[in-house]
């Protein structure tokens, strides 16, 4: 088979795209793992003993309402596995916390995971995460 | 600089002793990512709300780490305790070193 200029370009174009995307998307791990082990310290992190709540879909990257409940926690982080830098907010709550609930609203750049992890009074952590399909992303660009 | 800064919250006027109240805040505020770009082509420099306390009486409610990915306009929604009547005090520190706060009274009958 021969090739001619036009595939030849295409061909390169493609190499250098495939060549290019492990890296991002390692850097993008890497930064998420470093925000989790900010706050974890390194601790394990079990399921279940927090709730997040976001929209499915969200037309407008700009303004994603979330939700995070972790009955007995002292402070729970949300974070975006998928933004420019993944720390969203970290709630600490104080003795007069009627609930460990709170809402807010954020920016998604993209199509991503959401990740809220509470860390519990006797030193535990829990996490919990949901996909949020952005229609429109909020960063600007 | 962020200007036209407006704290807005909504505490219920009245609660029983021990009851837990929803209590919701919004500031106007632009946060600004660092992200984005002008024009041309320059990077806009960050400036966000970091930080924002409640407290009841002196007694901590809630304390907030906040970071870029934060909307504009930051909105909060949370429960609190009331033991007794007393005044809740709201405080967003902005990275300017501004701060802004806001106190709302609360009546135990």
């Amino acid at each position: 088979m021969e090739l001619n200029r036009r595939q030849a370009l295409t061909l390169a174009l493609a190499a250098t795209a495939l060549a290019a995307l492990p890296r991002d998307l390692f850097a993008a791990s890497a930064s998420l793992d470093d925000a989790i082990a900010a706050f974890t310290g390194g601790a394990e992190i079990g399921e279940g003993g927090v709730t997040l709540t976001a929209p499915e879909i969200a037309e407008n990257g700009n303004t994603v309402p979330v939700e995070v409940v972790a009955p007995g926690a002292e402070a729970i982080i949300i974070l975006a596995a998928g933004n420019p830098n993944p720390d969203v907010a970290t709630f600490h709550f104080g003795p007069l916390a009627a609930s460990q609930f709170a809402s807010t609203r954020i920016r998604l750049a993209e199509t991503q995971d959401v990740i809220a992890i509470a860390k519990m009074t006797d030193g535990t952590f829990q996490q919990a995460s949901q996909e949020v399909k952005v229609t429109i992303g909020g960063c600007g660009g | 600089m962020a200007e036209n800064v407006k704290p807005r919250v909504r505490v219920p006027g009245t609660a029983s002793a021990g009851e837990a109240v929803t209590i919701k805040t919004l500031i106007s505020h632009p946060m600004e990512s660092g992200q984005r770009k002008d024009k041309d082509g320059n990077v806009i420099p960050r400036s966000i709300i970091n930080r924002f306390v409640v407290d009841f009486n002196d007694q901590n409610v809630m304390d907030v780490t906040i970071e870029p990915a934060v909307s504009t306009n930051p909105f909060f929604e949370f429960e609190a305790v009331v033991p007794e009547s007393g005044t809740f005090t709201f405080t967003w520190y902005d990275d300017d070193g501004s701060v802004y706060t806001e106190s709302k009274d609360i009546e135990v009958s």
